[in-house]
Parts: C-alpha cells; sequence; structure tokens
C-alpha cells in the first residue's frame, strides 16, 4: 500500500486542531505555537503534494479509495487533479499567515478568566477549517465532499459569531448582535444551499447508483449513463446554487459583507481567500464534470450574473464606508471574473479562473491583513477616520498600496495574469461579455484607489498621529505575501504548466475546444526566438 | 550584444528594488545610487547604439527572449525583447533624458525628506518605460504601459499630504484605465484574430485580416494612446498631473510617457495602414488636441500648466503625423525626440525659476527675471525659439515637416488637417511667448510667500519662508548643467536630424515611408509657418510686452475664461460622471441594501413570523392537545378506510 | 345473546369516555374517563374473542387491566401531588410548561 498522502495531508491539521484546543488555559501562547507549527507541517505537506504531482500524468493521481458505508455505494475516495494541487497549496499557503496575523486576536479580555479558553479555541476552529476545506478539495466521492462542505459551516459559525472584530462602532451589545446576526446569516444561508445541494445529491444517487465523480463522470462521457434533460438540469441547479451561495455569486451575495465586516481581519481573510474557493472548485469540478449539458444549457444566464456580480459588487464597493465591506463586495466582483472563467469554457478562462483563485487568495489575503492591522491600531473600521496615515506610517501605507494595487490587478502582480486571460477567455468566444467586463478594471482601479487616498493620503488626521508603524511580526506576515504577488506575476508558469492540462480534462468534460482565430498565422513567435 | 537588452530595463528596476525597500540608511547615498543606475542604462544604451550602427540597416534588429511568461493553449505570452531603430531612440532618449533628470533632481529635491524615496520612483519610472518601448508583445508592452502608469501615479501623489496631489494622481491613474480598457480590448482583439499579439507576426500579417477588425483594432489601441497622451477625449488628467514635482512634469508628462501613445501608434502602423477610416479619426483627434492644448495654454496663469497645455497640443502633432500613415510616422518621431529635449528644458527651466521663487508658480508674479537668473534665461529662451519653430532650430526643422505631411494627405481633409497645424503653430507661437515675456521680461511683480497655513504646502519647506519675499537666484550647477545639455540638443537636434534626411533613414526601415505631395510648394508651407509665427510672437507682444501686467487675472473674454477652465471637460466630467457616479453607488448601496438583501431578511423573517403563529398551537392545556390527537386518529382510521374502500 | 351487541355497548362507553375527557376538566374525572375508554376497549376484546372463538382478546384484556391499574397508581399519586401544592384538581390549571 502506497502512503496515503492525501489522508495524512487533511488529517494534520486535524490532529493539530484537536491538541491545541486541548493545551491548558494558561499555556495561551504555547496553543499559539502549537497552531503555527501544525499549520507548517501540512504547508510542507502541501508542497509534497505538488512536488509529487505530475502535470503531463493521469488526470487523478495520489488517489486513495476505500469502501465506507457499501450499502449506499459511498466511498472514501480521495484525488487531486492540477487545480485541486493548486488550491491546497494556496490553502495550506495562507493559514501560517492567518494564525500569525491573529496571533493575539483572540486573547481573553481579561486575563484571569482561566475557565474559558479563547485562544485555544480560536486556533483549534481555524485548523479545523483548513482540515475541512483541505479534503473538500480533495474528494472525488461527491457524497464525502458534501459532508465537508456542510461540516466546514461548523467552525465557520463560530470563529465569526465567537471572534468578533474588536474595532466595532457601536457599544459592546450592539457589536455582540451584530455579529451574531453576521454568524446565523452566514450558517442559514449556507445552510439552506447545502440542504438544496443535499436533495440533488440523493437525487443524483437515484440516478447514477452511486457517488463517485469519476464513474459517474467516465460514464456520462462514454455515454453509458443516460439522463433525462430535465432530471440532468434540476440536479445542476441544485449543486449550483450550493455553490453559487458559497462564491458568492449575485444576487446570493449579502451574507458576504456581513460575514467579513463583523469578523477579524484573518477570519475574514479565512472567509473570502480559503472557504469560498471551495464553491468556485466546486464548480468546475463537480457542475462540469457530473452535468456538462445542464452546464452549457445554463451557461448564458451564469454568465450575466457573473457579469452582473462583477459590475456590480465594484460599484457597491465604491459606495462603502466601512474598509473591511469594502473589501468584501471587491471579492464579490471578483468572484464575478473567476465564474464568467470557468463558464467562458475556453482554456485560457478556465486557467484564469484557477489562477484567479490562487491570486485573490493571495491578494485579498495582503490587503485585508494589512486592513486589519490598521484597524486594529485605530479602533475603526470607518474609512473617514482615516487619513494621513502614510505620513505617520509608511511600511503600512506601502504595503497596504501593494495589495490595493493587487486588487486593482496591475500588470506585474499576480491578479494581472489571471484576471487578463479570463478576459481573454471570455473574449474569445464571447466578444460583448468580455468588451462589458472590462468596465470592472476600471471600477477596481475606483474604489482602490479611493481607499487609498482617503486613508493614506491628505492631513494627518489627529487620532491617527500616534499610529506605529508596521511590527516586526506582521511586517513577517505581510512581506511574504507581496513577495508571492510579484512572483506569481512575473513567473505565472509554476501554477499554469499544473492547471493547464486540468483544465483540458475539464473543457474535454463539457466537449467545448477553444475558437480559431480569423487569419491563420503561420509560425508562429518565428521571429522572436532567434 | 542582445543579453544586454534586458540590463536596460534591469538595471534601474535593480535601483528602484533598493532604493524603496533599504529603507532610512540609504537615506544619504540613494540619490546617487539612483542616478547611477539611470546613468549605466544610458551608457548600455550607447554601446548597443554604437553596435547598431556598426550593422547594415536590413539586420538592425535584435531579440532577447527571457522566458515564457503566460502560456495558456495558444495564449502565449513571451518576456521577449526587440530592439530595433524605433526602439533604440526611445531608449536612448529615455535613459539620457531621464539620467539627465535625475541629475537635475538631486539639486532640485535636495531639502525634501523623501528624496530617497523619490529616486526610487525615477527609477522605477526608467525601468516600465523602457520595457514599454522594448516589448516584443503586446502584452509585455501593456506591462510597461501600466507600469508607466504605476510610476506616473506615486510621483504625481509624491507630495501626497496635499490633497490636491492626491486627487490628481487618483485622476491620472483613472483617466488612464479607460484608455487601458482600449488597449486591453486591442490584445483581445489581435489574439481572437491572429491567435497571438506579438509584434512580428501580427504586422506582418496584419493586411490578411478584415478591415472591420483592424478597424476595430485601431480605434481600441488610439483610445489607450488617447489616455496616455492626454489627447481629447481623455486629455483632462495632464493639467492636474502638474501637482508634481517639477522633474516629474519634465521627465514623466512633458518628455517621455505621454509620448508613449505615439509610439504605440506608428508601432502599430501596420495595422492603421489597412484600416483608413481608423487613421483618418487618429488625424482628426491629434488636430483637435493640437488646438486644444493651444487654446487651454494661451489661458494659463501657472506655469506648468501653461506648459501642459503646450505639451498636449505638441503631442496632438505627434499623433495627428502618426494618423497620416507612412508619410508621418517618421517625422512624429522625429517631432517627439526634439520635442523631448527643448520640452524637457523648459519644465525643468521653470522648475529652476520657482525654485528662486518660493515655488510661485503663478506668471503673473514673476517678471524681470532674466537679469536674476541669467542661465535659467538662456536655456529657456533657446528652448522657446525651439517650440515655436524659429529656423534652424529643433522645432522648426520636425514641426515644418509635419505640417507639410498634413496638406499632403490630399483633398478637403489635407487643406482642413494642414491648416489646424498651420493655426496651431500660431498660437504656439503666442502663449509661449507669452509666458517667456510674464517670467523673464516686465517688471518685478513678485509678492511674499503665503501662510504655511493658508495653503497646504507643496513641500515641507513652505513653512519655514512664509511671508517672506522671494529672494530670486540662479539654480545650483546640478539644475543647471542638465539644462544646459537640454538646450544644446534644442538648439542642434532638429538640424541633425533634418538635415540630409538622416533620421529618416534611421528610421525607414522599420516605419517605412513614402513621399508626400502637398497641393503646394514646401517653401510656400515654410513660408506661411514663417507668417503665422510672427503673427502670434506680435499678438502676444503687443498684448504683454508693451503695457504692464496685471498682477490679478483681469476676468478675461468667455473664451479666456473656458480656456482657464480647460474648455469645461472637468465641469462636464464633475457632473456627468463623478455626479452620476456617486447617485448611482448611492442608489445601489441602497438597493443592495433593502432590495437584494430585504429579500433574504423578508424569507427569514416570513419563516420566523410562521413558527411564530404554529407556536400559539402549542397552549398548554391538556385538554387541547387530547383534542387534536383525537382528530388526528379520527383522520388517520378515515384514511385508512377510506383507502381501503378504493 | 349477539356478541355484537357488546360492541354496540363498547362503541358507546368510549364515546363517553372520550367526550368527557375532551369536554371536563377535574382531573379526577378525566381519570375516571379514560378508565371508561380503556374498559370500553376490553370489552370490545372479549366480545371479538367470543365472536373469533381465541382467547388472544381475553389475554390482552387481560394485559390492559394491568396497565390500566399501574397508570392509576402513577396518575392518582400526580394528581394527588399536584392538587397539594396548587389546592386545584383542574388541569387547566397545569399549564406552566407551555412556552
Amino acid at each position: 500500500m502506497t502512503f496515503p498522502l492525501l489522508t495524512v495531508t487533511a488529517a494534520v491539521p486535524a490532529v493539530g486542531a484537536v491538541l491545541t484546543a486541548a493545551v491548558p488555559a494558561k499555556q495561551r501562547t504555547a496553543a499559539k505555537w502549537l497552531a503555527l507549527l501544525f499549520s507548517l507541517a501540512t504547508l510542507a505537506l502541501a508542497v509534497l503534494v505538488a512536488v509529487r504531482f505530475e502535470p503531463g500524468g493521469a488526470r487523478y493521481q495520489l488517489t486513495e479509495s476505500h469502501a465506507w458505508i457499501a450499502d449506499f455505494g459511498v466511498r472514501y475516495e480521495l484525488g487531486v487533479d492540477g487545480i485541486g494541487v493548486a488550491l491546497i497549496a494556496l490553502t495550506a499557503l495562507l493559514i501560517p499567515f492567518v494564525i500569525g496575523a491573529g496571533w493575539n486576536d483572540a486573547d481573553p479580555l481579561e486575563t484571569n478568566s482561566s475557565r474559558w479558553r479563547p485562544t485555544q479555541g480560536f486556533f483549534a476552529l481555524i485548523l479545523m477549517v483548513e482540515a475541512m476545506v483541505v479534503i473538500s478539495f480533495e474528494a472525488t466521492d461527491v457524497f464525502l465532499f458534501y459532508i465537508f462542505f456542510e461540516a466546514m459551516l461548523i467552525p465557520m459559525y463560530f470563529l465569526i459569531g465567537g471572534f468578533g472584530d474588536r474595532a466595532h462602532a457601536g457599544s459592546d451589545e450592539n457589536a455582540a448582535a451584530q455579529r451574531s446576526y453576521a454568524a446565523v446569516k452566514f450558517l442559514l444561508y449556507n445552510l439552506v444551499g447545502g440542504l438544496i445541494m443535499l436533495a440533488a445529491v440523493i437525487g443524483l444517487y437515484v440516478v447514477a447508483g452511486n457517488f463517485s465523480l469519476q464513474e459517474i463522470a467516465a460514464a456520462r462521457a462514454a455515454g453509458t449513463l443516460d439522463m433525462a434533460t430535465n432530471t440532468e438540469r434540476l440536479l445542476f441547479l441544485g449543486f449550483f446554487f450550493a455553490f453559487a451561495v458559497k462564491a458568492p455569486l449575485w444576487p446570493l451575495h449579502t451574507w458576504l459583507p456581513n460575514a467579513m465586516g463583523e469578523a477579524t481581519a484573518p477570519v475574514a481573510v479565512l472567509i473570502t481567500a480559503v472557504v469560498d474557493k471551495v464553491g468556485t472548485f466546486a464548480m468546475l469540478r463537480f457542475c462540469l464534470g457530473l452535468f456538462p449539458e445542464a452546464s452549457k444549457w445554463a451557461t448564458p444566464v451564469i454568465l450575466v450574473l457573473a457579469l452582473i456580480s462583477i459590475v456590480y459588487g465594484a460599484l457597491l464597493a465604491v459606495g462603502q464606508r466601512d474598509i473591511k465591506r469594502l473589501v468584501a463586495y471587491a471579492s464579490i466582483s471578483h468572484f464575478g471574473f473567476i465564474i464568467l472563467g470557468i463558464f467562458a469554457m475556453t482554456s485560457q478562462g478556465q486557467s484564469g479562473a484557477t489562477l484567479y483563485m490562487v491570486n485573490h487568495g493571495i491578494s485579498t489575503a495582503a490587503l485585508m491583513l494589512v486592513a486589519g492591522f490598521l484597524i486594529s491600531r485605530r479602533g475603526s473600521r470607518l474609512i473617514a477616520d482615516y487619513g494621513g496615515v502614510q505620513k505617520v506610517a509608511p511600511v503600512l501605507a506601502g504595503t497596504f498600496l501593494i495589495g490595493g494595487l493587487a486588487t486593482l490587478s496591475l500588470p506585474g502582480l499576480a491578479p494581472f495574469v489571471s484576471e487578463f486571460l479570463v478576459l481573454v477567455g471570455t473574449f474569445a468566444r464571447y466578444p460583448v461579455l468580455g468588451a462589458i467586463a472590462t468596465i470592472g478594471i476600471v471600477l477596481a482601479a475606483l474604489y482602490t484607489l479611493v481607499l487609498y487616498q482617503r486613508t493614506m493620503t491628505g492631513p494627518v488626521k489627529e487620532e491617527v498621529r500616534t499610529l506605529p508603524d508596521l511590527r516586526p511580526r506582521e511586517l513577517l506576515v505581510v512581506a511574504p505575501l507581496i513577495a508571492l504577488l510579484i512572483g506569481l506575476g512575473v513567473y505565472p508558469k509554476v501554477l499554469t504548466d499544473i492547471v493547464n492540462p486540468a483544465v483540458q480534462h475539464t473543457l474535454s468534460d463539457v466537449k467545448k475546444t477553444d475558437p480559431k482565430p480569423e487569419v491563420a498565422v503561420e509560425a508562429k513567435n518565428g521571429e522572436a526566438v532567434k | 550584444m542582445e543579453n544586454l537588452i534586458a540590463l536596460l530595463v534591469g538595471a534601474p528596476l535593480l535601483g528602484a528594488a533598493v532604493l524603496l525597500c533599504g529603507g532610512r540608511r540609504l537615506d544619504k547615498a540613494g540619490h546617487w545610487l539612483g542616478t547611477l543606475l539611470a546613468a549605466v542604462s544610458f551608457g548600455i544604451g550607447v554601446a548597443l547604439f554604437a553596435d547598431m550602427l556598426g550593422r547594415g540597416a536590413e539586420d538592425r534588429t535584435l531579440y532577447q527572449h527571457l522566458f515564457s511568461w503566460v502560456s495558456v493553449g495558444s495564449f502565449q505570452a513571451d518576456f521577449a525583447f526587440r530592439l530595433d531603430q524605433l526602439s533604440m531612440t526611445f531608449v536612448l532618449l529615455i535613459s539620457g533624458v531621464g539620467t539627465l533628470i535625475h541629475v537635475y533632481s538631486i539639486g532640485y529635491m535636495e531639502h525634501d525628506e523623501r528624496r530617497r524615496r523619490f529616486f526610487g520612483y525615477l527609477n522605477l519610472f526608467v525601468a516600465a518605460m523602457l520595457l514599454l518601448v522594448l516589448a516584443d508583445n503586446y502584452l509585455l508592452l501593456y506591462f510597461g504601459w501600466e507600469g508607466v502608469g504605476l510610476a506616473s501615479y506615486l510621483l504625481i501623489g509624491f507630495w501626497q499630504h496635499k490633497p490636491s496631489a492626491a486627487t490628481a494622481a487618483k485622476k491620472a491613474f483613472l483617466v488612464n484605465r479607460v484608455g487601458d480598457i482600449g488597449l486591453s480590448i486591442a490584445i483581445m482583439l489581435m489574439f481572437t484574430t491572429f491567435g497571438t499579439f506579438a509584434f512580428g507576426p501580427v504586422l506582418a500579417n496584419a493586411d490578411k485580416a478584415s478591415e472591420g477588425t483592424l478597424t476595430a483594432i485601431g480605434l481600441m489601441l488610439l483610445l489607450a494612446a488617447c489616455g496616455k497622451s492626454a489627447q481629447v477625449p481623455l486629455q483632462s488628467w495632464l493639467g492636474d498631473a502638474m501637482e508634481g514635482p517639477t522633474p516629474v512634469s519634465a521627465l514623466i508628462h512633458a518628455a517621455t510617457m505621454v509620448t508613449a501613445g505615439v509610439y504605440l501608434i506608428v508601432r502599430s502602423g501596420a495595422i492603421f495602414n489597412a484600416a483608413p477610416d481608423a487613421q483618418l479619426v487618429v488625424t482628426v483627434v491629434g488636430a483637435v488636441t493640437l488646438l486644444f492644448g493651444a487654446i487651454v495654454g494661451c489661458a494659463k496663469d501657472d506655469i506648468k500648466k501653461a506648459l501642459a497645455g503646450s505639451t498636449m497640443s505638441q503631442i496632438g502633432y505627434m499623433v495627428l503625423a502618426a494618423g497620416l500613415g507612412p508619410v508621418g510616422y517618421v517625422f512624429a518621431i522625429m517631432h517627439l525626440v526634439t520635442h523631448g529635449f527643448f520640452k524637457a528644458g523648459l519644465f525643468l527651466g521653470a522648475g529652476s525659476v520657482m525654485h528662486g521663487m518660493n515655488d510661485e508658480v503663478d506668471m503673473r508674479k514673476y517678471g524681470g527675471l532674466r537679469r536674476y537668473m541669467p542661465v535659467t534665461f538662456v536655456t529657456f529662451g533657446l528652448g522657446y525659439l525651439a517650440i515655436i519653430g524659429f529656423p534652424g532650430l529643433s522645432g522648426f526643422f520636425s514641426k515644418d515637416k509635419i505640417i507639410e505631411a498634413a496638406f499632403a494627405k490630399g483633398g478637403t481633409e489635407g487643406w482642413i488637417l494642414g491648416g489646424a497645424a498651420l493655426l496651431g503653430a500660431g498660437i504656439t507661437a503666442f502663449y509661449m511667448t507669452r509666458v517667456m515675456l510674464l517670467t523673464f521680461f516686465g517688471e518685478k511683480r513678485w509678492q511674499p510667500a503665503p501662510d504655511a497655513d493658508q495653503v497646504p504646502s507643496a513641500e515641507p519647506a513652505a513653512e519655514h519662508r512664509a511671508g517672506r519675499m522671494p529672494h530670486p537666484h540662479e539654480s545650483p550647477k546640478s539644475m543647471t548643467i542638465p539644462m544646459i545639455v537640454l538646450a544644446f540638443g534644442s538648439v542642434f537636434a532638429g538640424a541633425f536630424f533634418g538635415l540630409g534626411d538622416r533620421f529618416l533613414n534611421w528610421l525607414e526601415p522599420v516605419t517605412g515611408y513614402e513621399h508626400g505631395n502637398p497641393p503646394v510648394g514646401a517653401l510656400t508651407v515654410t513660408l506661411s509657418t514663417m507668417v503665422v509665427l510672427a503673427v502670434g510672437v506680435a499678438i502676444a507682444w503687443s498684448m504683454y510686452g508693451r503695457k504692464p501686467v496685471p498682477v490679478v487675472a483681469p476676468r478675461g473674454s468667455f473664451l479666456t475664461r473656458a480656456a482657464r477652465r480647460d474648455l469645461f471637460q472637468d465641469d462636464f466630467n464633475h457632473v456627468v460622471l463623478v455626479r452620476g457616479g456617486e447617485h448611482l453607488t448611492r442608489s445601489l448601496v441602497y438597493v443592495d441594501h433593502s432590495l437584494v438583501d430585504g429579500v433574504v431578511n423578508g424569507t427569514a423573517a416570513s419563516v420566523g413570523g410562521l413558527s411564530g403563529r404554529l407556536r400559539k398551537l402549542q397552549n398548554g392545556y391538556a385538554r387541547s392537545y387530547a383534542v387534536s390527537m383525537f382528530g388526528g386518529t379520527v383522520v388517520l382510521i378515515a384514511a385508512t378506510l377510506l383507502m381501503r374502500a378504493v | 345473546m349477539n356478541p355484537v351487541n357488546y360492541l354496540y355497548l363498547a362503541a358507546l362507553l368510549f364515546t363517553i369516555g372520550a367526550a368527557g375527557v375532551l369536554i371536563r376538566r377535574n382531573a379526577i374525572v378525566l381519570f375516571m374517563c379514560v378508565e371508561l375508554m380503556l374498559n370500553a376497549c376490553n370489552l370490545a376484546f372479549v366480545a371479538f374473542s367470543r365472536m373469533h372463538g381465541n382467547l388472544d382478546g381475553q389475554i390482552i384484556a387481560f394485559f390492559t387491566m394491568v396497565v390500566a391499574a399501574a397508570e392509576v397508581v402513577v396518575g392518582l399519586a400526580i394528581i394527588v401531588s399536584l392538587f397539594r401544592t396548587r389546592h386545584s384538581a383542574s388541569v387547566d390549571d397545569a399549564s406552566l410548561m407551555k412556552l
């Protein structure tokens, strides 16, 4: 038997979660280090997964398969394709930064409260989320995926509701009320999506007789498994609804600004950079793989919704007065791009969308974590409470600017590559939609630069005058993210090489090929290489 | 030799990285390092130039392929450079003028505590600009294109504690982004049409695509050029960009970055040649802008804004020439280079004046400075003579050719375009003479510097000299030497390029050339230009030289007031885009909260309400539970019996 | 005598008991009505046993009696303790468990 690398990668953070939770109340610092250690171990394993993965090899690699609930055909099946590898790497990469950024966020306010252990709980929950997200990226059994897709709501609910942002405008009671509102909204919204998906999962079992993604997809491709057109469409919609809530796609997005606004910055990063990616990932893997015909049938509507998301999210970001809500709406706009790329059904679009998931994770983490540092200094989330920060904290302002520039997809930073690929992939098949989507580019510049101008430039506000610059721990969290943004912006080949073959498989699932150019150009780049 | 190309970009990029990440300990030496690396880039450029001259015209083009940048399916973008005569010209201009302006900034920014950062940004700009002109495909060009936009954003907003500077920076970036949409759509169109966007294959096969597609690509490229080169209708950012330090205005907003649009059009010549409709639009944009900028330049009292209007207008000439096709490409670039010399010189002169006058920018508060700042006066004066096209100086050779080529377009169009160019030359003479007279001649109209708390200070130093009268003095050597070098260029570059068609023979292999036949003789054109020029100078002298100039600007005619407000373009933008956008976002925020989220919360509330109703059934009375049990049993039995009956 | 008549009687007794449970409030009376319903069932069981000629119904009747006896013991204890604390045997007074 080969070494079950994928299981171990998911199990390590789970074990870490249990151990961290068990640390005695007094040893808070030990719990933090333990959590960081386990997250780094997971990162090492994720790197190992990426190294062991052969881009040109079989579609799903490092597979594991064991019988689980034999009566219902449920198996414990894991396997990764290039898309999964990229996203596992993203998840494993971001968690240490989330932990590092949230180092002091969950310290109990009164030092003598020894019975409750918030710090241990906070870090244990983060590791728990990581474990569940990783296994969702690995699962190739629909039922197995569904379980963890739903189960990750539980730790997320406690992270949002239990550990709120201390920089709240209103009174403590008011803050608690809003926080619990946001947490409940998050939970209920996603549960509704999950329940509809559960119905579709059961429906899929009735039709197909098992839950194995690979078997069903293979049978669909070979034509041995016929689904009535309406059945397929209904099942597709059941799956898609859950993923669209998670992603989130307009008009199912309203939980995100509340959740991201009320949660602490690291948890907000966890929501948008990691957990939400499961939604878009699942669209690529499950919606397109299981229901190719229905996906094509729904494409026009989804593309229009994605386009609305792009423009609508960006416009709302312009209108926000709260930094974190602004980032949330910007994320909605970016998720619009990801979904646009997925359903453009071109290799550029889908590779771009996958890259976008990774790059958006990194860029949002950079922007949001720095915003979190800023907010924790001043104790306010309102943009109007800042001004002239650049003068007193130049390093903080500089990193904030780079995060912002990544958000607006400046060439040279990673998100540019993915955004341009999505646009070009969309344009190749739907020129009008691609052209409209470019409006998002301008609006992104608008909300980012307005945010930067209002917070960082201008005369120094009195309350801002004493803000300290980034501390070493904070710089240590941000600097690698920025280095990654630049590295992946100049040399994205490390990712595209892994992702491209997987995208080709996905495209062959839906039987689509890239549109051919109008003029055949012979000797491509003939001059360039001499 | 081709391995050196990457170093051209690499040296200033290294400088930017070191200076921006290096922290305070580099404060002492940072400006020397930045200048050195810019000079290294120039040195490599000269070496490559010498090497290029040593080879025949046919194999002068060098390629360097670094690595594959973005590669997905048939979408292949390489990190590859191309150095041909066109990019060589730009490399020398950018790194040469760039180095001079680095030197100048050492003196100009001496008192600024953030000088190290300033040099970091300048190096970043030089690197991005070189990347722009050296790129071998449109996507890499786009990288440089946005890179210079970023550098421009950072430098315009360099004094970002000043709200007007921060706003101007943001505005410049946003307007440029609108133009960038054009470039990105053009790249997408190329990709769908040719399957590639590398210069070689696209330009070689341009004529195979349908004319409609090519027109669309051309118009999109024009949109990009309009944004970067401040052409109508995207010109509004350039005037505000003068909020940046003066060396920035000289380097970025006069000599190099704003001419990137011209480079783009000339580089894409093959596409435009096959799309006459797009070319026509290009010429119209150029002609309109050259008049627009000239008119605005006439009314501004701020010396830098007057020069900005002039820049806009001169780039209008270049765009006009580029739109004329192979007749004009060479002259567009030639004017671009000579303009780089004299406009950079003029801006540096303006900076020198401001340096001596407590950062005063209002020309009505200058006057009689020629005796106090002799070097500045002479170099500025030579730049002035060059820009108005005084016979024998740089501007004369390059501008004259453009006017000629415009007439050569033929037909009514030719007359209109040529007439506009001719008229523009006259207005140029007028406003430049006005600048000259207001600044260096006439009596002293100096005013004490305003109190620091009355205006947001431009520089930290402003706080120290509030309320004092200016003491104009000549600037330090580090500032005057670059001015002298540039003045030298303004005088001789045109003759060097123009006589014996040197520049034409140099560029022709890349851009192509065909000789146009103007309906009137070349000599007639030159003579009428001279006449128009003389008239412009004469009018300016009668208005500003003969009689004293009021310190406070008179209200002026409607045209003057309109020109002071940039012909109401900003007001239009404000009312339509800014206010309209605000209303749109505000209403959308409302919609999101009450409608989209309202539906969600409404669903939740109605479920809650329903369960509230159902809860009422649990009233605690045993009897009512018994009734419901009894009723339930009865229903069940009835149903069973009924089923059996059926 | 026709055994069907016993069934009519059982139905009548059950109806009286059910109506009593639904209408009356006094816990003791309710209790008696419940007993009445149980005994109506017993009567029906015995009648069926007779009609079908086997003993199953009679055995079940015995079971029912045992259960009824146990129920009386527990139920009366509850009623007595309720009466002690609340000085009332009305079931409507004991509605504290509702929301």
